[in-house]
């Protein structure tokens, strides 16, 4: 296994890590997760469906150990459990916009329940198959060891599309995420919505999963996004904030993980809480440093 | 009853009746509390406390214990009135998984591989491979929860159904709500070592959301749901003993989820029922919040106290108890309204 030291010239860091095909892949399958994760990821915050997403997130499990059993390539099963998981919960919930105050009770019981069987699901097809137990953490917390070029194109035309979705319907699912009361009485179809924001973010899942590992999607989808949305209230600005946020912390992750010994699941899950927590703490602090200070000359 | 001849299956069961019953108890408030996505963050954290164990060498129980209990007492204290929000609790769980792919990464390295099932075993849940001992740790552990969880059962259920009346009638609210959460770290902890980390979800909101299915009356349904809870984990590991190459921890959780469809579809066709009764123009007519079943209206129990509603309906909901003296009547809220439903309170 290579084990290069980590200098502080990063120009010859990142031109002795891309010097491996893998991990320039790495990081392209990167670019392209933090993208989509980002961007889906900042819908899902606004519209607090992050349980519904985290379940979508967990369903990527045992969409990989199903494919790997009856022996089709990974993706598929990805994308198959990850879309069918965020059907039945669409549909179970009939698209009613998760918000504070919505009876949700047993909607978000019923998310429970699906996350806890697709995840039973998952452990029933690494049983069945045998020798599989080393892929399991792989599975589950992601390995940017062998990404072929192949699977980068995958990635980018799924994502291609998903974005593209995404952006025709943009503008009625931030109306009806933000007020959903108004945005129904305008017309706009806030449960056709709904169920189509799901799917997509199952997709968008699924893309993510493949990289970070099913255990660690969420990460990518939240943390970026509560980060930007807690620095900024504007949609537009917050939303490209969201993916820089992503797109670095995508990025870092991937260099301390091939620079360490420690796996790149922990190293975004740190990085990004990292930048949540600064974007928690930064506001308060401004505040402070703004309030007009007509005790400074006081004695402490 | 040969199955109960072999000594890990009689672990099993005596682990596994008082988990599941444990589980059903606390799942039930957590349902009916609306933070099933705490038990979430919960089953995230449980595998970190577990791996960190692992790593500093000590049981591996004490890590679970003081992860799942400390993190749920912490979110109960973050938030307003022991609830903090999803995304909060969604970022903190995400790092701390983060952290335990970390544990994890260095267990399997200084560790030989021989021990290199133990993340997975983590997972997923070992419950026939508890010892005797385990198992009475295991089953004292689960009936402390039931006690105390009945212990304090009324208040948590009023402040549960109608938060400001009971914070109004001296009820300390925020205090149960975090002695509670600490209950179902409790919980997720036992739970942890029957059908593991990642699938403990199952046991704590299956039994209960299928108890909520069938009864709206609180305390029935909570003995229901601890009731089913047990049901289920001895039909699943009587089905995992029947068929060996199906795990237990799947049996348990595919037994609980067949559970709910059942009850699921029951509730479905009697509310079709109720609707073509000619009962929809009142279903309609009443606010998504307020929505009061045919059933109850017709028994005179016209107080549906339900949790999470804006401070509109506070004041009106408040005469309504004091008008019922039976408390919260029907606590059922789910299923699909005709139409657009009207939301209750402002997000935000």
């Amino acid at each position: 296994m290579i084990n290069p030291a980590f200098s502080w010239n990063i120009v010859d860091d990142i031109r002795t890590m891309w010097a491996y095909p893998f991990m320039v892949n790495a990081f392209r399958a990167g670019a392209v997760v933090a993208v989509v994760a980002g961007v889906m990821g900042w819908f899902m915050v606004l519209r607090r469906q992050t349980f519904a997403g985290h379940t979508l997130a967990l369903s990527a499990f045992p969409g990989a150990a199903g494919a790997t059993l009856i022996g089709i390539a990974a993706s598929y099963g990805y994308f198959a459990f990850c879309t069918a998981a965020a059907a039945v919960i669409a549909l179970a919930t009939r698209g009613r916009a998760a918000g504070p105050g919505s009876s949700r009770v047993s909607e978000s019981a019923l998310t429970g329940i699906v996350q806890a069987f697709t995840l039973a699901c998952g452990l029933l097809f690494v049983a069945l198959y045998h020798g599989f137990l080393n892929g399991t953490t792989a599975l589950l917390f992601g390995s940017f060891l062998g990404i072929t070029s192949s699977q980068v194109a995958l990635l980018a035309a799924t994502a291609a599309a998903v974005l593209a979705i995404l952006a025709a319907i943009g503008r009625p699912l931030l109306f009806a995420s933000v007020d959903p009361d108004v945005a129904a009485a305008r017309g706009v179809p806030a449960r056709a919505l709904s169920v189509a924001f799901l799917v997509l973010l199952g997709a968008a899942v699924a893309e993510t999963a493949q990289i970070t590992g099913a255990l660690l999607v969420f990460a990518l989808l939240v943390m970026p996004a509560a980060a930007a949305q807690r620095l900024t209230a504007r949609p537009a600005v917050s939303l490209l904030l969201t993916v820089v946020i992503g797109f670095l912390v995508t990025w870092a992750g991937l260099t301390a993980a091939f620079y360490s010994p420690y796996p790149i699941g922990f190293w975004v899950t740190s990085f990004a809480f990292a930048v949540y927590l600064a974007a928690q703490a930064a506001p308060v602090l401004l505040r402070r440093a703004r309030r007009p200070t007509f005790l400074a000359g006081a004695p402490a | 009853m040969s199955i109960l001849a072999h000594p890990f299956l009689q672990h099993a069961f005596l682990a596994g009746t008082l988990i599941a019953a444990a589980c059903g108890v606390a799942g039930y408030f957590l349902v009916l509390r609306a933070q099933v996505f705490t038990g979430d963050a919960l089953s995230h954290v449980a595998f970190t406390g577990a791996l960190a164990a692992l790593v500093a060498g000590i049981d591996l129980r004490l890590g679970l214990f003081a992860a799942t209990i400390g993190v749920a007492a912490g979110i109960g204290l973050l938030g307003r009135r022991g609830r903090a929000d999803d995304v909060v609790i969604g970022n903190v769980f995400a790092w701390i998984l983060g952290l335990g792919v970390f544990f994890l990464t260095l267990f399997t390295t200084a560790r030989s591989s021989s021990n290199g099932t133990a993340g997975t075993s983590v997972l997923f849940g070992s419950i026939f491979g508890l010892s005797a001992r385990d198992a009475v740790v295991a089953a004292a552990v689960g009936g402390g929860i039931i006690v105390a969880m009945a212990a304090i059962a009324r208040p948590l259920l009023f402040a549960s159904v109608d938060e400001s009346v009971a914070a109004a009638r001296g009820v300390p609210v925020r205090l149960l709500g975090v002695g509670f959460l600490a209950l179902v770290g409790a919980a997720a902890a036992e739970a942890t070592q029957a059908v593991g980390a990642l699938l403990l979800l199952g046991l704590l909101a299956a039994p209960a959301a299928t108890a909520l299915l069938l009864t709206a009356r609180p305390y029935l349904g909570l003995v229901i749901s601890a009731g089913l809870g047990v049901a289920e984990i001895w039909a699943g590991l009587a089905l995992a003993y029947a068929a060996p190459s199906l795990p237990p921890s799947f049996a348990i959780i595919a037994v609980a989820t067949a559970a709910y469809l059942a009850a699921y579809g029951g509730y479905r066709i009697r509310r079709g029922r109720r609707a073509r009764r000619g009962k929809r123009s009142h279903l309609a007519s009443s606010a998504a919040d307020f929505r009061v079943t045919a059933a109850g209206a017709r028994a005179g129990l016209s107080a549906p106290a339900l949790p999470r509603r804006g401070p509109a309906q506070a004041s009106r909901s408040a005469q309504a108890s004091r008008s019922a003296p039976g408390g919260p009547a029907r606590a059922r809220h789910n299923g699909p309204m005709a139409g657009p439903a009207p939301q209750g309170a402002e997000p935000r």
